[in-house]
C-alpha cells in the first residue's frame, strides 16, 4: 500500500523563506503530518512543526494544505489522490517562527485580555445546580480546542495587521457568548465585548464556522446571538422600557456590567 | 528592558552568555491538571509562581483525557462515599498504593470538582441538576463527573483560564533540562531550574528555592502508545538526577483499548466510557469472552451471565458489574490472550461493541469526539459497526516517591504531582483516578511548596555559576558532534524494543535482554548530533529528550526484572500470580554513583492503621 508522495514544504523563518520539494514515502492511511514526521526523521531532522496529540484533541498543528487551512492530523492522504503534490505553508495571519510553526502569541494576548467566569460565592460542600439544557449552550463553545484557524482565516485580521488590536476575533467570541449563557454568570460584559473585544467589526462573513475542524457554529450560534444582545441593549426602546418599568431582558437579569 | 511576547515576563538580554535569569518562589514543570493546579494554589497561597511547559499552554496530554474525574460526590448514588472509593482504589491498585495518597485523594477528589465548576467548568448534569456521574472499570458506583467524552479538555481550560486570571506567568514552548541546586550546604536544597526557549535556544535560569515537577508519564519510549509526544520521563530522570527517588516504576499501564487500524492512529485512546456506556468485548467467533477471565479477586463482585451483567446498568444494587468494567490489567490481559489464540480481528485486535447495544442518539450524545474520531480518521461509523482495538501503552503507575501530604520527594524543595509522582495508584490505576489525582495532588503539592518557601525568609539557596556552565555545555553537546547518529533513529529503536521486550506480558530473558539493548542504545546516544542551529529545532530537542527517555526505560527494564510476581500492570510470563512477599514491598529506584544508570533498593511498605483495614475484612 506504500506510495512515493510528493510534498512541497514552506521552509524559513521571519526573514524569508521558500517551499522545498521533498518525496517521501507513505501508506494511505496516514495523515498530513504523518508524512512531514517522516521527512523530518529522515531527511530534514531540524523541519520545525508544532504538534502534539496528533489525535485532533490539542489543536496545535494547524497550517494550510494546498491552501486550506487544516490540521495536520486529521486531513488524511487519502482525501488526495497519490499523484498529487500537497503543498503545506504556516498560518498566514500569524508571523513566522521557523518552518510550518507561527507565532501565535496574538491569542495568548488576547486571552489576557477576556473577562473571566463571576459565579455567586458557594459555601464549603454546597452543590450547585444547572440543567443539561441550560449548560448545552455554553459546551458546545467549550469544545474548542485553540486551533486558531478561525483566527486564521477571519479577513478582519487575516489582510488588516492593523486590526489585531482592536479586535480578539472568532475564539474569544465564543467565550464571551459562552460566559454570556452560562446560567449562573452573574456580569454583563455586552459592553465590553463591542467597544474592547471589536465584536462590531465582524460581517459575519463565516469563514470561521467553515474551518472549524470541531464542527463549532460560532457565527449562528455565538458571534451573531452576542451581536443581538449588544443591540437589544443600545438601540432596543422596548428593552429601555423594560428596564424603566422592571421588566429586564431575562438573560442578563441580575447582571453587573463589568 | 524588554518583554517576552508570550509570558510578559522581562528578559535580560543584556545578561552574561546570552541566558536570560529570573526569580520566582515556586516554579511549577509542565502545564497539565497537576501542573496547572499546583501553580493555582501557590500563586493563591502567595508565592511569585512561574509555569514552564515544553508546549502552548493548553495543548498538555491532560486534553486527551476523555472519560471523567472520578470523585465520591454521590449524585447518582447517594450510597457512594470516599471509604467505598478508597477501597476501590486500594483493590484496583491490588494493595500496593500508598494508603495515605489513596485515603486522602478519595476524601479531598469532591472539592476539587466542584472547584471547578467555580471557575467556570460545564459538567453534564444529573436530571436533578447536579454534575452527573459516570460508571467506569473497577468502581463500585457511577462515579465520574464528565463532559461527554472530552473531560480533560474542560479540566485545562479551565484551569488554563483561572491561571491566566490570576496573572500566573507562563514560559510556553520552554524546556527544563537540569534542576540547580544549592551544592553549599551539602544537602542540595533545591535552587532553581536550567531550560530553553525552544523558539530560539536561548537559555533561561529560573532561581527559585521550590519547584515542582508535573511532567506527566514516560509512553513516548513505547511504540504503541496513547500519549502524546512531551511524555519523555522529564520529570522523573530530573528528580533522578538530583537525587530523588523513584518508586514503582515496574507498572506501566496499558490500555485495554487503543485504535489499531489505520497505522497512523494505532495506539490512539478509546475511552472506556464506551464499556462505561454499554459497550462489550467481542472476539472475531463473536463470543463476549470477558467472562471468561474474571480473577478470583474479583469475582464475588463481577456477573457471570450476561442476563445479569446487562441488567446491572440500571439496577446495581441486585447485579454484580460486568466483566469488560474490570479493572484495565485484567481487560488488558484478556484482549492480550484472544489476539494470542487467533481468535483476533483483521487488523489484529479485537471488537469493542456499542453499536448493537445502545442507539445512535444515545451514542453521539455520550460519546461525540469517539464517534467523530472514527469517523474521520478510519471510516467507521461506530453506532453501526463495532471498533477494533487492542492494548497500547497509557500511563506509568510508577514516579517520584513524595510525602504523601506534602507532596515533597527526598530534595528539600522539590515537588511531584500526578503522573509523574509515584505511590498513589499501586501497582494498577484505576480510570478516572488520574485527574482526580492531578487535582488532590496538584493543589497539595502548591500549597506545601508555598509554606515552605514563605518559612524560608531571606536565607534562599543559591545556584552556583559552575552548574550554569554545565547545564549550558551539556545542552549544546549535540551540536559538537559530527556525523553522529540521527536521534530520530535511536527513538525508533528504543520504541521498538521497549515495546517487543518490556510490554504487556513479560520474561527474564526478554527483561535481560532489553537492558543489553538500552545499554547499547546509551553507547549509540552519546555520538549522536544533530543538523542545523538552535532555532526550533526538533532534532535538537529530541536529542535532549531521549536521555531522559532511556534513563527512565532503563528504571522500568530494571524493576521488571527484578519483581518476580505478577501484580497490576506488571505481567510476568515466567510468574504468573502475585506473591504476598512482593505485595509488601515497593522497588525504589535511585541514581547510580556513574550518574548515567539506576539501582534498586527493595522497601516495604508503609503500614495501614487498623481503621482503614477494615474495608479490606
Amino acid at each position: 500500500m506504500a506510495y512515493n508522495l510528493k510534498m512541497r514544504l514552506w521552509r524559513g523563518d521571519k526573514s524569508g523563506g521558500e517551499l522545498k520539494d521533498y518525496d517521501v514515502e507513505v501508506e494511505r492511511g496516514e495523515v498530513v503530518l504523518d508524512a512531514i514526521h517522516r521527512v523530518q526523521a529522515t531527511q530534514a531532522g531540524d523541519l520545525a512543526v508544532r504538534w502534539n496529540c496528533k489525535a485532533g484533541k490539542c489543536g496545535s498543528c494547524s497550517a494550510e494544505i494546498n491552501g486550506r487551512p487544516r490540521l495536520m492530523c486529521m486531513c488524511r492522504l487519502s482525501d488526495f489522490e497519490e499523484s498529487e503534490t500537497i503543498t503545506v505553508t504556516p498560518m498566514r495571519t500569524f508571523p513566522v517562527i521557523r518552518d510550518l510553526v507561527t507565532d501565535v502569541s496574538f491569542n495568548y494576548k488576547k486571552a489576557r485580555q477576556l473577562p473571566s467566569v463571576e459565579l455567586p460565592e458557594r459555601k464549603p460542600g454546597e452543590k450547585r445546580t444547572m440543567m443539561q439544557e441550560d449548560v448545552e449552550r455554553g459546551q458546545e463553545f467549550r469544545k474548542c480546542i485553540e486551533c486558531f484557524l478561525c483566527q486564521n482565516v477571519c479577513h478582519v485580521v487575516r489582510d488588516h495587521e492593523d486590526n489585531k488590536e482592536a479586535f480578539s476575533g472568532p475564539r474569544f467570541f465564543l467565550r464571551f457568548a459562552e460566559l454570556d449563557m452560562h446560567p449562573l454568570d452573574t456580569a454583563d460584559r455586552r459592553e465590553r465585548a463591542q467597544q474592547a473585544a471589536g465584536l462590531g467589526m465582524c460581517n459575519i462573513t463565516k469563514c470561521c464556522t467553515e474551518v472549524c475542524p470541531e464542527g463549532i457554529h460560532i457565527t449562528d450560534n455565538a458571534i451573531i446571538p452576542m451581536k443581538e444582545r449588544v443591540v437589544d441593549k443600545k438601540y432596543d426602546p422596548l428593552v429601555w422600557l423594560g428596564n424603566k418599568i422592571g421588566i429586564r431582558n431575562k438573560d442578563n437579569d441580575g447582571r453587573t456590567p463589568v | 528592558m524588554a518583554r517576552h511576547e508570550m509570558t510578559g515576563n522581562e528578559m535580560s538580554y543584556y545578561a552574561e552568555g546570552g541566558i536570560e535569569r529570573h526569580q520566582y518562589d515556586v516554579v511549577v514543570v509542565g502545564a497539565g491538571g497537576a501542573g496547572l493546579r499546583a501553580a493555582i494554589a501557590a500563586h493563591e497561597a502567595g508565592a511569585n509562581t512561574a509555569i514552564v511547559c515544553k508546549s502552548l499552554l493548553g495543548k498538555a496530554h491532560t486534553v486527551m483525557a476523555e472519560g471523567g474525574i472520578a470523585a465520591a460526590m454521590g449524585n447518582r448514588w447517594p450510597e457512594d462515599n470516599w471509604e467505598v472509593h478508597f477501597r476501590d482504589t486500594m483493590r484496583g491498585g491490588k494493595m500496593l498504593n500508598n494508603w495515605r495518597m489513596a485515603q486522602l485523594h478519595a476524601q479531598e477528589a469532591p472539592e476539587r470538582v466542584l472547584e471547578l465548576e467555580d471557575w467556570g467548568a460545564l459538567f453534564d448534569r444529573t436530571d436533578d441538576g447536579l454534575i452527573s456521574q459516570r460508571d467506569f472499570g473497577g468502581h463500585r458506583y457511577a462515579r465520574l463527573a464528565h463532559v461527554g467524552d472530552r473531560t480533560g479538555l474542560e479540566m485545562i481550560r479551565t484551569l488554563q483560564q483561572r491561571a491566566v486570571q490570576i496573572g500566573i506567568d507562563v514560559f510556553m514552548e520552554c524546556t527544563v533540562t537540569d534542576l540547580l541546586q544549592d551544592r553549599s550546604s551539602g544537602e542540595g536544597r533545591m535552587a532553581g531550574v536550567f531550560a530553553y526557549w525552544r523558539e530560539t535556544g536561548r537559555f533561561v535560569v529560573i532561581d527559585a528555592p521550590a519547584v515542582i515537577l508535573a511532567t506527566g508519564g514516560i509512553g513516548k519510549s513505547f511504540k504503541v502508545t496513547s500519549n502524546s509526544w512531551e511524555y519523555t520521563g522529564d520529570g522523573h530522570a530530573l528528580a533522578l538526577r538530583a537525587g530523588a527517588k523513584l518508586i514503582n516504576m515496574e507498572f506501566v499501564q496499558f490500555h485495554p483499548t487503543g485504535m489499531v487500524w489505520p497505522p497512523s492512529v494505532k495506539g490512539l485512546l478509546v475511552t472506556e466510557s464506551v464499556r462505561g456506556d454499554g459497550g462489550i468485548l467481542k472476539n472475531s467467533e463473536g463470543k463476549r469472552f470477558m467472562f471468561d477471565y474474571i480473577p478470583d479477586f474479583f469475582k464475588a463482585e463481577t456477573a457471570d451471565t450476561e442476563e445479569e451483567a446487562d441488567r446491572w446498568y440500571d439496577d446495581k444494587k441486585n447485579n454484580r458489574r460486568p466483566p469488560e468494567l474490570l479493572p484495565r490489567d485484567e481487560v488488558a490481559r484478556a484482549i492480550n490472550s484472544e489476539i494470542k489464540a487467533g481468535r483476533g480481528s483483521e487488523h489484529g485486535g479485537i471488537y469493542l461493541d456499542i453499536a448493537s447495544r445502545r442507539t445512535p442518539e444515545f451514542i453521539r450524545k455520550r460519546l461525540p469526539s469517539m464517534y467523530h474520531q472514527f469517523k474521520e480518521l478510519a471510516d467507521v461509523d461506530i453506532t453501526a459497526e463495532p471498533m477494533e482495538i487492542g492494548p497500547t501503552c497509557h500511563y506509568v503507575m510508577g514516579g517520584v516517591e513524595v510525602d504523601a501530604d506534602s507532596q515533597e520527594s527526598a530534595v528539600t524543595g522539590l515537588y511531584a504531582a500526578g503522573e509523574v509522582s509515584g505511590g498513589m495508584h499501586g501497582s494498577n490505576r484505576l480510570g478516572g483516578n488520574s485527574l482526580s489525582d492531578l487535582l488532590v495532588f496538584g493543589r497539595r503539592a502548591g500549597e506545601s511548596a508555598a509554606a515552605y518557601v514563605a518559612g524560608l525568609g531571606e536565607a534562599r539557596p543559591a545556584v552556583s555559576d559552575e552548574d550554569l556552565r554545565a547545564g549550558q555545555w551539556s545542552a549544546v553537546a549535540p551540536f559538537s558532534v559530527d556525523g553522529g547518529e540521527n536521534p530520530y533513529s535511536i527513538q525508533h529503536d528504543l520504541q521498538q524494543k521497549m515495546n517487543d521486550l518490556v510490554g504487556i506480558i513479560r520474561t527474564e530473558a526478554e527483561l535481560a535482554q532489553a537492558l543489553e539493548e538500552i545499554e547499547q542504545l546509551k553507547v549509540r546516544a552519546k555520538s549522536m548530533s544533530v543538523d542545523g542551529h538552535r532555532q526550533y529545532n526538533p532534532g535538537w530537542h529530541l536529542a535532549l529528550d531521549l536521555r531522559n527517555m532511556l534513563l527512565v526505560s532503563e528504571a522500568i527494564a530494571k524493576a521488571a526484572l527484578a519483581r518476580q510476581e505478577s501484580r497490576g500492570g506488571h505481567t510476568r510470563d515466567d510468574f504468573p500470580g502475585p506473591n504476598p512477599e512482593w505485595g509488601a514491598k515497593n522497588l525504589v529506584v535511585s541514581l547510580a554513583d556513574d550518574g548515567e544508570s539506576v539501582m534498586l533498593n527493595p522497601q516495604p511498605l508503609p503500614p495501614m492503621p487498623d481503621d482503614l483495614k477494615k474495608f479490606f475484612d
